[in-house]
């Protein structure tokens, strides 16, 4: 028998919680209903602290701490909202617009985009910063996925879902910093991979207009990532 | 009580933003008494008055006719407002920015052409190397994103400044849509 998980107690936004030793954070606080903004973050899969939104102000720290991936530890105080967090959040967020090509008038995730919701739940009414307009390849080489680099955030959920629920290890990160990109095997197009499964898992959990099925536009194109929990459900009641 | 003058400019956009303003229906009638509007695509004036109170600007700064009028318009606005996801991101215009100019003429006056295949000089404005949204070129009082800005979030914003407010842009519109 395992012996019974250790718990701690902390103080979230003046609430006192208390939560397992292995729980971050972001899960102490959203079973206490107290919301923090994410983007790279999905129930299901595991962590990678990618985009920064939910960067949290601990006591006694001057750093800000991003809660998916900061266990929570005794007494700890953690603050999620102050003008000091909101301004980060939202210059997070405008330097995503302005990495890559996010033309929401034009996606075929316009309206149905975790980015785009984002900007408007922040109050991202415009972009401060210069953007970058680089020149990105779309790949269509798959025979019914697409993948739109433009508007790609390099949140990780694909390669995070193809290698923990699909087992296929399709998706990879390639380069660094701003040179970072998606790549399908040994960065060889997608339609030639011999490891993909066209499973379309990759598809569900993508937050924005990167990853997108064929021939398919407007409402048909919602993302629908709730198979994960089901899948982890059912995986837990067999073991 | 004196009207407050209002001013619309179009510059590199579909003209989408112009016909959202006028979806305001009969709220524009019920705006009306407050405001004259002194310049615009949807009037006759053919000079921009030295003093206008809000100006609307629809649209990108993409050629060197657009940064001039916009650049006057800011000298003579009290209120700049960006209206549009063109004029605030710019938007679908700026997708040309991944290319040089030169490339992007051949490809629609040369090679995409099937008569009189010449890139055209002569009485048009120069593009700019880059579209460039509008608080790139001057100071922007406003943000309205959205494409188009809804006529209810054009209403809305129109009647918090008229009244001397400013508008919560934020719970009205967003990119894109």
């Amino acid at each position: 028998m395992n012996p019974a998980p250790s718990v701690k107690t902390l103080m979230i936004d003046g609430k006192d919680v208390s939560a397992r030793a292995d729980q971050s954070i972001l899960d102490a606080a959203r079973e206490n209903a107290i919301p923090i903004p994410t983007l790279c973050h999905l129930d299901g899969l595991s962590e990678a602290g990618a985009c920064r939104l939910c960067l949290v102000e601990l006591k006694g720290t001057p750093r800000l701490q991003p809660a998916c991936v900061t266990l929570v530890e005794e007494g700890m105080e953690v603050t999620t909202q102050s003008p000091r967090l909101e301004k980060y959040r939202r210059m997070v967020v405008e330097l995503l617009f302005a990495e890559r090509n996010h033309v929401c008038s034009v996606c075929v995730s316009n309206n149905m985009c975790e980015l785009q919701d984002m900007a408007k739940q922040l109050g991202v009414t415009h972009v401060r910063f210069p953007y970058r307009y680089p020149r990105l390849p779309v790949d269509t080489t798959h025979e019914r996925f697409t993948m739109d680099h433009n508007r790609c955030i390099l949140c990780t959920r694909c390669v995070r879902v193809c290698t923990e629920i699909e087992g296929a290890h399709t998706w990879g990160v390639f380069g660094r910093g701003v040179d970072a990109h998606l790549i399908t095997d040994l960065d060889i197009p997608w339609g030639t991979s011999d490891t993909c499964t066209s499973c379309g898992k990759c598809v569900q959990v993508c937050p924005t207009g990167a990853l997108f099925e064929k021939s398919k536009v407007g409402m048909q194109s919602q993302k629908n990532p709730d198979f994960l929990n089901y899948l982890n459900e059912m995986r837990e009641i067999e073991r | 009580m004196s009207k407050a003058t209002l001013a619309t400019i179009w510059l590199d956009g579909c003209s989408g933003c112009h016909m959202s303003l006028l979806d305001m229906d009969e709220r524009l009638i019920e705006l009306s008494p407050q405001f004259e509007l002194v310049y615009s695509p949807l009037v006759d004036a053919k000079v921009l008055p030295r003093n206008v109170d809000v100006a609307l600007v629809e649209g990108s700064v993409s050629s060197d006719e657009d940064e001039h009028k916009i650049r006057l318009i800011r000298s003579r606005a009290r209120i700049l407002v960006s209206l549009g996801d063109c004029a605030v991101t710019g938007n679908v215009p700026a997708m040309r920015n991944s290319f040089p100019v030169d490339a992007l003429l051949h490809r629609v006056y040369i090679e995409n052409a099937t008569l009189q295949q010449q890139v055209p000089t002569e009485r048009l404005p120069v593009l700019l190397k880059r579209v460039r949204p509008v608080h790139e070129v001057v100071t922007v009082d406003v943000f309205v994103p959205g494409c188009p800005p809804s006529a209810d979030t054009i209403y809305s914003v129109l009647k918090e400044l008229l009244a001397g407010r400013v508008p919560d842009i934020a719970a009205l519109s967003r990119f894109g849509i």
